[in-house]
């Protein structure tokens, strides 16, 4: 699931909202049915900034998550490993961050957010820090992980086509007031392929998002 | 240099090219430029004469700090006695107090403007008033460079122990981490090379420190030695002493800035 929308609509708030970053001023949020009160740990994040510790290895950056909530240091290592593998890092484990460009980075943050393999994935415009082509390169490759392992991605974007890509679902928002304007449901198949892009079915889905962006939720209802 | 569009290739080199060469020709030029400088000095005494009381030329300062070297060391042990005493206890007493203010909201907002408030009083101008309530020993010394090391160190701590960016403390309270974990793991790291800012202030400020309260009231040290023999008109000596002072000044903060290599090899170097 996607969400777009153009800036101050609150799809970050949304995001932390679900990640129980900050409590809303009014209402609960369900989670398996469950109130959401305090932060859980079934969720990993992914921000814009990779935001890796300086003093630790690709490696240990990866396993922060599992030592803070003590997972098994074994198993866990196992899995950095097989992430890092995953993400095509293999034989970078033993370097630092600074060694790293901005895509591998990010990368390494996506390792990270995974290592306790948390139920739902939380993404904050993952890529709108780096380059066009990293970033398409990057959105690919998420897709390839997700296709293995198969759990909720929320992903925040302002990229139209970036939304409409990667999802099963986009969820367009408004601004002022931050609404939910409408849920398009995007039936492509898998894997998409860049060339999906430019077919008349992209370019349908590309327009109903724009339009609600832009002329808000009453605007053409189909 | 590769691009970062160019997909992933990594930047294995952390100083750019040829760093080491010029390190050794900044050191080479230094050096030549102070000989020259002192050549120079040389010259100019012996050209206009100058007595030595008034500006006594290199080679006369180098016979007669052979000739005092054994004051000249008694004196330079105890400067460095006091700078070194006033600048551990300075970290001793900082650090957990900068510790406190950032976990306390309270501290943060009692104590910590007066803090930042007395950082810009002349610490220096207190020695006089030290001598008066604790004597001329070895004691207000201490107190003297404490306080001169103590606020740089102080506000270093605290910047440092703030500037955990935003998402990485999100990230982190999303894994419900505990207090402790956050400090040792995220915080105090993020503050290592703050702290170490700090502590390179402050050892320069040590100095000058324990320097000035020798001059208000004392009867040792190289602060002292200063004092007396240019009221003898030793001008030599006096100047033997500000050698021995500069030495220490610069040894000290390389002492440190090499502590924080081996502690924080992630710091960002200049």
């Amino acid at each position: 699931m996607t969400l777009v929308g153009p800036s101050g609509c609150g799809k970050s708030t949304l995001l932390k909202l679900i990640g129980a970053l900050i409590r809303p001023s009014r209402g609960t949020l369900l989670f398996d049915g469950t109130a959401l009160v305090r932060p859980t740990r079934d969720v990993g994040i992914v921000f814009q900034e990779p935001v890796l510790l300086a003093w630790r290895t690709v490696l240990d950056n990866v396993l922060l998550p599992a030592e803070i909530i003590g997972l098994d240091k074994a198993s866990s290592r196992a899995r950095a490993l097989q992430l890092i593998d995953l993400v095509g890092l293999a034989g970078f484990e033993q370097r630092f961050p600074r060694e790293l460009s901005g895509g591998m980075q990010q990368r390494v943050s996506l390792c990270r957010a995974l290592i306790h393999d948390p139920s739902v994935l939380l993404m904050d415009e993952p890529f709108a820090a780096l380059d066009a082509m990293t970033r398409e390169e990057l959105g690919f490759e998420l897709m390839r992980i997700w296709s293995a392992d198969k759990k909720t991605v929320i992903f925040v974007t302002h990229n139209i086509t970036e939304a409409i890509l990667l999802a099963d679902r986009v969820v367009a928002m408004t601004a002022r007031p931050g609404r939910i304007a409408r849920i398009v449901d995007i039936d492509l198949a898998r894997p998409r392929t860049i060339d999906m892009e430019f077919t008349q079915r992209f370019k349908d889905y590309s327009d109903q998002v724009r339009e609600v962006i832009y002329h808000g939720a009453g605007a053409g209802r189909s | 240099m590769t691009t970062e569009s160019g997909g992933d290739a990594p930047e294995l080199n952390d100083e750019p090219v040829g760093s080491a060469g010029s390190t050794v020709k900044a050191i080479l030029g230094a050096t030549v430029t102070l000989i020259a400088l002192v050549i120079l000095w040389e010259m100019l005494v012996r050209q206009f004469q100058i007595p030595s009381w008034l500006l006594p030329s290199p080679s006369v300062i180098g016979p007669s700090m052979v000739e005092w070297r054994a004051e000249l060391f008694e004196h330079s042990l105890v400067t460095l006695y006091e700078t070194l005493v006033g600048f551990a206890l300075a970290i001793a007493i900082s650090i957990p107090l900068a510790v406190a203010v950032v976990y306390s909201p309270l501290l943060q907002n009692t104590i910590y403007p007066i803090l930042l408030a007395l950082q810009s009083m002349p610490k220096v101008a207190i020695a006089p008033l030290l001598a008066l309530w604790i004597g001329f020993g070895t004691l207000p010394k201490i107190v003297v460079v404490f306080l001169v090391c103590f606020f740089p160190i102080v506000v270093a701590t605290t910047s440092g122990l703030t500037a955990v960016p935003t998402p990485l403390m999100d990230l982190i309270r999303s894994l419900s981490a505990g207090a402790l974990q956050t400090f040792v793991k995220i915080r105090f790291p993020t503050a290592m090379p703050h702290i170490f800012v700090g502590l390179k202030i402050a050892i320069t400020f040590a100095v000058i420190g324990a320097v000035i309260g020798e001059f208000v009231g004392s009867e040792n040290g190289l602060g002292y030695l200063i004092l007396v023999s240019t009221s003898q008109s030793r001008t030599p000596l006096a100047f033997g002493s500000l050698v021995l002072l500069t030495l220490m000044s610069i040894v000290l903060y390389y002492g440190i800035a090499l502590v924080e290599r081996i502690a924080v090899p992630w710091a960002p170097r200049n």
